[in-house]
């Protein structure tokens, strides 16, 4: 009987086509923005996973100061990291691989006619370790560079280009803001980061030249680390934070005055913003989803008043007041069904092209595809039940008088 | 034949009365009207319009309840069961033809013969074989898989009949099933509705305004005003 059901409900759906085709819109909508999102958001995420396994799951980053990532202002005078603590981590705290130390400013590139204002980075070759880039022309440091801090730099691919353009730009000399540094070395491009920023913008000098000519300190001001592996990132979490309170003489009582990041904090704080894009536009596919369901409700009315004198003769030869609610239930789950069908269909096309378009992975979620298909059932036996219920309550002496 | 004992009447009707509406504008469809119908007895109901023959067809077709008087069917009170019995009675004893055909449009003769047997749960091979012989037994084997659009009104009214035949009814109610077919076409439907009833034993209560189509039947019921004016043999049968 519901097979019955089913085949007469596809044969009534067909013969108005378009009629149906324009009714399951609402429907085709909801759940291909539903799916499209879901599956451009998971890759959103698999990409920032794999960037962050890219840079390693075992870097995290010491920062001074409290709620770095909030970029609030600092209520007190921000004690800045030094050389030694650098060096006293890294040959002192035995869970720790490299540490690296880092400085940064903003400033301009020149080079003959062309300028580029980009990140000065001053560190020493651990940071490439740690950070696993790789040379792509020319060479890291020598350790004589880094003791005395000759004015020698590495570029980013970014800067190269806008610098270069794509010529070898090793051997020649660039100027930073007073210092005039000779390029030994262009680094691999990372290329863009998920959301956006440039990974390859930027110069790199020794730290001490760093210090020295740029910054006019001795302050660094990230600490870059690599733990050992199997050390679990808690672990390292805990034991740096203990070490870090004691070099820095920090009381019992007295909050820390720094900031120990992994990177799954990172990748969690990145991951967060597409959460809530996700969740505005699920709801703007619920309200699809409703206003759908309207539509069908809508049609079915229209389709039970249309085929009153059906009804009446089907009550008339046999039927039971349920079989004519099943048939017309069905066909306005098999209609919803269609609508969430050509949904999925839609939505894993456009989650593809999205995909593409932000060079994220193409992340297709079964789950929410088969969520699609409850919502879209349960939209069907809720919108459809109403006309349904209608058609078997009719008289048939009048449904058949009915033209 | 004509006067029916009722003790065995398939079809008794005693005292019915069909009343719309209230007070003023009460109207009495049906004014306690007594009629039997043995099996195999083929009865025509004639009377001018509002004479409350098509109401006493829907009484007796269950498809309407009468407002007083006690209707068994086979022995059976029709005033006692439920909207859902009274479909299932209608499925299985009671066969419709109309004037209108009624057919569904857009589906196959053979689908809208198999539509009661659909209804009976009967499996699909065995309903095939079944609607292919009611299509048989009028002729129309050879149209199974035309729609109702492609066929001509006589040819419409036989799928009525095969339709009305398929589910092995024991009576047939047939509402002016010649009032939409012109003189040629309506002798051939008379003749199948005949032959059905003379070589099956069929019972079939008709309605027509026609005296030529009364003539078919065996038993001949004359209403007015609601009420039964005369129940004689038809100069056939007499």
């Amino acid at each position: 009987m519901i097979w019955e059901a089913v085949k007469l409900a596809v044969q009534a759906i067909f013969r108005n086509a378009l009629r149906s085709f324009l009714t399951v819109l609402g429907i085709v909508i909801g759940v291909s923005a539903v799916i499209a999102m879901v599956t451009v958001g998971q890759g959103s995420t698999e990409q920032v996973t794999a960037d962050v396994e890219k840079l390693g799951t075992n870097v995290l980053m010491v920062m001074p100061g409290q709620d770095a990532m909030q970029g609030g202002p600092a209520t007190t005078a921000i004690q800045q990291f030094n050389i030694r603590d650098n060096e006293a981590l890294q040959e002192q705290l035995a869970i720790v691989d490299i540490s690296a130390p880092l400085s940064f400013s903003r400033a301009r590139a020149v080079f003959g006619n062309e300028n580029r204002r980009t990140d000065i980075i001053g560190t020493d070759n651990r940071y490439f370790e740690a950070a696993r880039w790789e040379v792509a022309i020319g060479r890291v440091f020598e350790p004589s560079e880094i003791q005395s801090g000759k004015p020698v730099c590495v570029l980013g691919e970014t800067v190269r280009k806008s610098l270069f353009g794509y010529a070898d730009p090793v051997g020649e000399t660039i100027r930073i803001k007073t210092l005039s540094c000779t390029v030994i070395g262009l680094l691999q491009s990372k290329g863009a980061s998920t959301f956006g920023s440039d990974q390859d913008d930027f110069v790199i000098m020794p730290i001490k030249a760093f210090q020295r000519r740029i910054a006019g300190n001795t302050d660094v001001s990230t600490l870059y680390l690599s733990v050992h592996e199997g050390v679990s990132t808690d672990r390292a979490k805990e034991e740096i934070e203990r070490f870090m309170r004691e070099i820095r003489h920090i009381g019992a009582n007295e909050d820390d005055d720094f900031t120990v990041m992994d990177m799954k904090q990172i990748s969690t704080m990145l991951s967060g913003i597409t959460d809530i894009l996700t969740g505005l536009l699920s709801a703007v596919a619920a309200v699809s989803l409703l206003v759908g369901g309207i539509g069908i409700m809508n049609i079915m009315l229209v389709s039970v008043t249309e085929r009153t004198r059906e009804i009446g003769i089907r009550l008339a030869i046999g039927a039971q007041a349920r079989q004519v609610l099943t048939q017309f239930l069905v066909e306005a789950i098999v209609l919803s069904l269609i609508g969430g069908l050509i949904g999925v269909v839609l939505g894993l096309v456009l989650g593809f092209v999205g995909a593409q378009m932000l060079a994220v992975p193409f992340a297709p979620e079964p789950g929410v595809v088969l969520l699609a298909f409850a919502f879209s059932f349960a939209v069907g036996v809720i919108f459809g039940y109403f006309p349904a219920r209608r058609a078997a309550n009719l008289d048939p002496i009048e449904a058949l008088r009915r033209e | 034949m004509a006067e029916s004992t009722g003790k065995n009447a398939l079809i008794d009707l005693r005292g019915i009365s069909r009343v719309y509406g209230e007070g003023e504008t009460e109207v009495r469809a049906l004014d306690g009207i007594d009629l039997a119908i043995d099996e195999g007895e083929f009865v025509a109901i004639m009377g001018p319009s509002g004479s409350g023959k098509s109401t006493a067809m829907n009484v007796i077709g269950c498809l309407d309840s009468p407002t007083s008087g006690t209707y068994l069917f086979d022995g059976v009170e029709v005033a006692n069961l439920t909207r859902d019995q009274r479909a299932l009675l209608r499925r299985h004893y009671l066969g419709f033809i109309f004037q209108g055909y009624n057919l569904i449009a857009r589906s196959s003769a053979l689908h809208n013969v198999e539509l009661p047997l659909i209804y009976k749960g009967m499996p699909r091979a065995e309903r095939i074989r079944a609607a292919t012989a009611a299509l048989e037994k009028v002729g129309l084997a050879h149209r199974d898989h035309h729609d109702p659009s492609e066929l001509s009104g006589g040819q419409q009214q036989r799928v009525a009949i095969a339709r009305a035949l398929a589910g092995n009814p024991r009576v047939v109610l047939a509402d002016e099933p010649t009032g939409n077919l012109d003189t040629t076409r309506s002798i051939e439907i008379m003749e199948v509705l005949r032959d059905l009833n003379r070589n099956e034993g069929l019972t079939i209560v008709m309605v027509t305004h026609e005296d030529d189509m009364a003539q078919f039947a065996d038993r001949l019921v004359w209403m007015v005003d609601g009420r039964i004016e005369s129940d004689s043999p038809t100069q056939r049968a007499a």
